[in-house]
């Protein structure tokens, strides 16, 4: 009878849940819907006029996303292996341990203050990409180093024992034993921690700025302003911009671009979390039964 | 096939003693293990069989807290020496745990993954090795079709002669097997001893087991250890048959453990 009750709460809480989620996504799309077009997508921002786009804030999000795992997630994989191989069980690890328990509970703002402080003023950057991806990557990396290191934890100890077992050495076991079978943890996780990047904007708000300059696709000097890919101008992110419009947006459809550039967000969020799950799917087969070469 | 008697010694051990932290799990073990013969480990649960067994491929160094002293030669080598290149000792010392732990790779490449470290790059080699070691292990005929499917897909008894057959794979001399088959069903296990048996002509073997009547079936040699102690050793079929000490008489006809 107890475990019926329990059955039936425990439905109803995950039925809630989702309940929650979709009405929130059909809310979004739904108002956002109607900017949902090739034109909203790729032209730049009207600051006067009705009609303007969101691309550069989407190219914007895309680079910041790339240029912190770029950065983050080799920290993250060492830090993460470290935790779970190597650190001795110690005092140390225990300060080590307890530091990013409280790097990873700062505030977002918090973070980007710290941000602008190191990375716009003191090293002369300015307002950057390069700014905001190392302020992601402080709020991200305690994420990441959990992430392997749990991934890491949870490959059976046997399989440790079997490769030890054969002669094979401990870096060499990591490598090609556990890694491996942890990818798949470790896919998962990057991808939660991509999320909360590509929809951060707290941290954004004083590092990589809130403007972006008119981007030239075609720009492949990386020391010009127009440049897509210059990692030293400002770049508004898309989270960044749908704060923006909200609070001091002078435009008459600021509520539509805000709504639209919301939906681009949630969409781009679910792309990103369904094609990371099935690569680290991939991955994970690749891995596990590939041939011999 | 129980009545020679043995006197080439493979493995010999001089007072060895395990701690766990503080406590004496094994304690001042003296034994000689021959060569090219089965020798079975028996003894109620929690007697330090498997401990006394990881002694030998220094498996325990991996337990935080585990400290080893006494002696233990391997031909004549002390193997607890600090210079002793752990990667050539396990080479030398394969090892089959309790339950399957297959790779979470393909059958090929958990059968290449210890030839490849140790040596053996070229594609066309590591093929050869793999199909003689599952031909030795009995499985080759099973899997032979589909070498690059995972290995978990096979089924447990499939999977414990895959381990073996890993082992194989790096031409130890020395087969370490810790309840290789108390995972499996009645058929499987039949077909683990009678592996057993036809390895013995090439390898060392040592097996810990709960199972009486496989003792009795496939050793030539049989330790009983009891509290961390060994009770005696004898030919196989003297410590069935008319066993030195009381308590081995007791535990083997059942009287407990
Ligand atoms: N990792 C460990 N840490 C602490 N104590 C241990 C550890 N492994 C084993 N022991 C202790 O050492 C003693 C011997 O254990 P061991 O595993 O060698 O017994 P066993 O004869 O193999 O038993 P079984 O037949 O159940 O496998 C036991 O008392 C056990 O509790
Ligand atoms: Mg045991």
């Amino acid at each position: 009878m107890k475990d019926r009750l329990a059955t039936v709460l425990l439905t109803l809480i995950a039925v809630i849940i989702i309940a929650i989620l979709f009405g929130l996504l059909g809310f979004i799309l739904k108002n956002g819907a109607a900017k949902l077009n090739w034109h909203f997508l790729t032209s730049p921002p009207d600051l006067l006029n009705p009609g303007g786009g969101i691309g550069p804030q989407l190219f914007n999000s895309f680079y910041l996303l790339f240029l912190t795992m770029a950065i983050a997630l080799p920290i993250g994989l060492g830090a993460g292996i470290y935790m779970a191989e190597y650190a001795p069980d110690n005092k140390f690890t225990q300060f080590i341990r307890l530091s990013i328990e409280v790097l990873s509970s700062l505030p977002s703002i918090v973070v980007g203050l710290f941000g602008l402080l190191v990375f716009v003023n003191l090293t002369g950057w300015g307002y950057s990409i390069i700014a905001g991806a190392f302020a992601l990557t402080v709020f991200n990396l305690p994420l990441l180093v959990r992430i392997t290191e749990d991934a890491i934890r949870s490959v059976p100890r046997d399989q440790k024992e079997a490769s030890y077992a054969l002669g094979v050495t401990k870096w060499k076991t990591i490598t090609t034993v556990i890694l491996p079978a942890a990818i798949p943890g470790i896919i998962t996780g990057a991808i939660l921690a991509s999320g909360r990047v590509f929809g951060e904007a707290a941290a954004l708000l004083f590092t990589a700025g809130m403007s972006s300059p008119d981007l030239v696709y075609s720009n492949f000097d990386l020391n010009s302003p127009t440049s897509p890919l210059n990692v030293f101008r400002p770049a508004e992110s898309l989270a960044v911009h749908i704060w923006k419009v909200n609070t001091e947006g002078l435009v008459p459809d600021a509520r539509a671009v805000a709504d639209g550039s919301a939906a681009v967000l949630v969409i781009a969020v679910l792309i990103f979390n369904i094609g990371a799950r099935w690569f680290g799917r991939w991955l994970y087969r690749r891995m596990t039964s590939a041939s011999a070469s | 096939m129980n009545e020679t008697i043995l006197h080439d010694t493979i493995i010999s051990t001089d007072d060895l003693c395990v701690y766990y932290g503080d406590k004496l799990a094994v304690k001042n073990i003296n034994m000689e293990i021959q060569r090219n013969a089965v020798t079975a480990f028996i003894g109620p649960s929690g007697c330090g069989k498997s401990t006394f067994l990881r002694c030998i491929n220094r498996m325990n160094d991996l337990i935080p807290g585990c400290r080893v002293t006494g002696k233990i030669e391997i031909d004549g080598l002390d193997i607890n020496q600090k210079q002793i290149r752990m990667e050539g000792l396990r080479q030398m010392i394969g090892m089959v745990f309790q339950r399957p732990n297959p790779f979470f790779k393909s059958i090929f490449e958990n059968i290449a993954y210890a030839p490849r470290f140790h040596g053996t790059k070229k594609k066309a080699d590591l093929e050869v090795i793999v199909e003689q070691s599952l031909r030795k292990a009995a499985l080759w005929d099973e899997v032979k079709d589909r070498l690059h499917e995972s290995a978990l897909a096979l089924s447990g008894g499939q999977q414990q002669r895959l381990c073996i057959a890993r082992a194989i794979a790096m031409e130890p001399s020395i087969l370490l097997l810790d309840e290789p088959a108390s995972a499996l069903d009645p058929i499987s296990t039949a077909k683990i001893e009678d592996l057993i048996l036809e390895l013995k002509e090439e390898y060392t073997i040592v097996i810990v087991t709960h199972n009486m009547h496989q003792a009795a079936r496939i050793s030539d040699e049989t330790a009983f250890f009891l509290m961390g102690e060994l009770i005696e050793k004898d030919i196989t079929s003297n410590i069935f048959t008319a066993p030195g000490n009381k308590k081995t008489e007791e535990y083997i006809s059942g009287r407990f453990g």
